[in-house]
């Protein structure tokens, strides 16, 4: 498996990649819906793997925290102007869609975030600038949106704004 | 403190209950005409400046900003309610190719409304430069230093006499065991309560920013303010802009509305601050007959070396901006190798959490040491070695600016040797490990482990995080056309009722924080304008 997904990850899957913006950006405007659901699926498999170490280990914790985590990090990419959100709808539209699934080798319905973990650092340290930029996308949004909520600073010890 | 807190007077709040005229784009329905002496476009450093002076000299004026009214009462010290509300794409403008970081204030005030009230003259080797390399004969020291003093006066910029937090007092222990000077800040502030959310929107009123001083002072006298809304295009007629088109915001601040603002005056002012300000321009179709509109954008760009220490540093307690350190701007010529500034940045967790590198249990790892982070910054001074050439803002398919800085070797150089030197500063304070931030870096406990690391790092675009807050250029000044886009006064070469005054206007970067060259130069400038315009003596900030 990790073998195969190097090799996908060649400049054939920078061909793959490129062809697929080509043919969202011909396939016309997506509904809202349709772009939601596209960065709800790629997040609800991101998430865990992004914050590994940081979400609780506890089932229904664990739950609830990944859907807060996916709603804060939606809110945030709200707050984004919009020539921004449309470049983060193709990215997770891609991601979602059949070859860019087949692409980073992962069914993000049901992945492990150990598999997404390896799809993620591929990625990270891609030669491919358009890769890497995918992967910072999704950790500074996903990463951000958690940090800024004051139920994350317990753990990292920070005591929240001075009390005025 | 709660009784302190109260008694904080918000000059917002006051001067409309007083009747300021101040008009919400969000909330127009209906297309606006509107006379006056000067439109000024951007309520920043360079807007905040020049319409106190116009006002001053009995002009009536209409300022135009896309970013809204924010003041004190709003101001919560949360990055959460920050980064969306008062910065440029909720503090996260990139360049094009995404590699580079912006930030960049989007409220009444610009960037002062949020800035880190560092505050240097324009040092010498920069005017120097632009004297030989621009012809701009009249940047000197001699003649810039009463308007730098006039500055200094009005925005209380003083010396901070406070002992430094421990961020920046470890920048100063590293260095002075290292044998390299550092120097104190000066601030521009009054009462500061040492609080450190300067980057949030002051919630005490200290930061001497143009919110609380050019502005309401503008406003007083009787200028129109119209927020949330876009300075569209000038219409040209001949060599004269005919009108100025602004549209209006939707509630969300971004989306533009059908409504629209149309603005005619004697005289126009553009400030929207680099990389808006170009953009700006090239919606118009200004006229740019020799190719320099938008060219020459400089960021200051500026990479990241965290560390960490045995004990609580706090990053995010006091005065973010303290101490600094010249040495390695003053090591080779001004157009030598790229020299860089050292200073620290303040720790907020969102900024923070997005900027380090890595993800899962190795971020989780170094999140949980947040308190005992101290985080170093070196900027670069581009713009003046040959090769430096800063960077191109061009317009999307939406008509917003983008800008392709490319990074070049030239710059690579310096980050490589800026993250040594920020190592061994670091480890010369204690630090028990040192994180360049790069994606192919991780934590090294010696300094020789660092230096070796550091000497072998792939640099290059996104795997090193290169971020900016400094936006110079794209308008740039010259003695003639075909080196720039204004004169020395900030007067368009082709256009005779255009000036620009703001941050663009600069030939290079400046190599220090930007907002007391932007008070002094606009100072001088729109004080001329002032004075030709009305006839009278040229006013000055009071």
């Amino acid at each position: 498996m990790q073998r195969r997904t190097i090799l996908r990850l060649s400049v054939l899957g920078a061909a793959v990649l490129g062809a697929s913006a080509i043919t969202l950006r011909l396939a016309g405007r997506r509904s809202p819906e349709a772009v939601r659901a596209d960065a709800s699926t790629v997040l609800r498999g991101a998430i865990p793997a992004i914050l590994t170490g940081v979400l609780p280990l506890e089932g229904g914790a664990n739950q609830a925290a990944r859907e807060q985590a996916l709603e804060r990090t939606l809110a945030a990419i709200d707050g984004l102007p919009p020539a921004t959100r449309a470049e983060l709808d193709q990215l997770f539209g891609l991601l979602a869609s059949h070859p860019g699934r087949w692409l980073a080798g992962l069914d993000w319905g049901n992945a492990t975030p150990e598999q997404v973990a390896f799809f993620l650092q591929r990625w990270r340290t891609s030669s491919f600038d358009l890769f890497v930029v995918g992967y910072q996308a999704i950790h500074d949004l996903v990463l951000g949106s958690w940090y800024a909520d004051p139920s994350s600073w317990d753990a990292i010890g920070y005591p929240g704004p001075t009390k005025l | 403190m709660t009784e302190r807190l109260a008694s904080i007077a918000d000059p917002v709040a006051d001067g409309l209950a007083r009747g300021w005229k101040v008009i919400d784009g969000a909330a127009l329905d209906h297309a606006q005409m509107v006379e006056c002496d000067v439109a000024v476009i951007g309520t920043g450093a360079g807007g905040g400046v020049t319409a106190e002076l116009l006002t001053r000299a009995g002009l009536a004026v209409v300022l135009v900003e896309e970013g809204p009214l924010k003041s004190s009462r709003d101001f919560k010290m949360r990055e959460a309610d920050a980064y969306p509300t008062l910065y440029w794409e909720s503090a996260a403008r990139k360049t094009k190719d995404k590699a580079i970081n912006i930030l960049q204030g989007r409220s009444v005030g610009g960037s002062t409304t949020v800035n880190w009230t560092s505050s240097f003259r324009t040092p010498p080797a920069t005017l120097a430069f632009w004297r030989q390399q621009f012809g701009l004969v009249d940047y000197t020291a001699e003649v810039l230093d009463p308007h730098f003093a006039q500055a200094e006066a009005r925005f209380h910029i003083q010396p901070w006499s406070t002992p430094p937090n421990t961020n920046n007092d470890l920048l100063k222990k590293g260095a002075t065991a290292l044998g390299i000077p550092v120097a104190s800040m000066r601030r521009n502030v009054q009462g500061c309560w040492n609080l450190g959310y300067c980057g949030m929107g002051c919630p005490t009123n200290a930061k001497q920013s143009m919110l609380v001083t050019t502005i309401p002072a503008a406003l007083d006298r009787g200028a129109r303010l119209y927020t949330r809304t876009r300075a569209l295009r000038f219409e040209f007629a001949g060599n004269r802009v005919a009108r100025l088109i602004c549209v209006a915001l939707a509630q969300d601040g971004m989306t533009a509305t059908p409504t629209t603002v149309s603005i005619r005056a004697r005289h126009y002012v553009v400030a929207g601050g680099a990389i808006n300000s170009p953009a700006m321009l090239l919606r118009s179709e200004a006229p740019d007959p020799y190719r320099r509109l938008g060219l020459r954008t400089f960021l200051h760009p500026t990479v990241i070396s965290a560390a960490l220490f045995e004990s609580r540093v706090d990053g995010y307690e006091g005065a973010p901006q303290s101490v600094y350190s010249d040495h390695f701007l003053e090591r080779d010529p001004i157009d030598g190798p790229l020299g860089f500034k050292l200073e620290v940045p303040p720790l907020h967790p969102v900024l923070f959490a997005s900027t380090l590198y890595g993800f899962g249990p190795v971020h989780a790892d170094l999140m949980r040491q947040f308190t005992r982070t101290h985080v170093q910054i070196a900027l670069l001074r581009d713009g003046f070695h040959g090769d430096s050439r800063g960077g191109s803002v061009g317009l999307g398919s939406d008509g917003m600016p983008v800008l392709d800085y490319p990074l070049t070797p030239v710059v690579w150089d310096g980050v490589r040797r800026a993250l040594l030197a920020m190592a061994e500063i670091q480890f010369a304070a204690g630090a028990k490990a040192v994180y360049p931030l790069h994606e192919q870096a991780e934590g090294y406990a010696t300094v020789a482990a660092a230096r070796a690391a550091i000497a072998q790092l792939s640099l290059r675009p996104l795997l090193t995080r290169v971020v900016s807050a400094h936006v110079m250029g794209g308008c740039g000044m010259a003695a003639d056309e075909r080196r720039g886009v204004v004169d020395g006064h900030g007067r368009h070469f082709q256009i005779d009722n255009l000036s620009v005054f703001d941050g663009s206007i600069f030939p290079t970067s400046i190599g220090a924080n930007p907002q007391l060259s932007i008070y002094g130069i606009v100072g001088k400038l729109a004080g001329e304008l002032a004075a030709q315009l009305s006839g009278g003596a040229a006013p000055v900030l009071a």
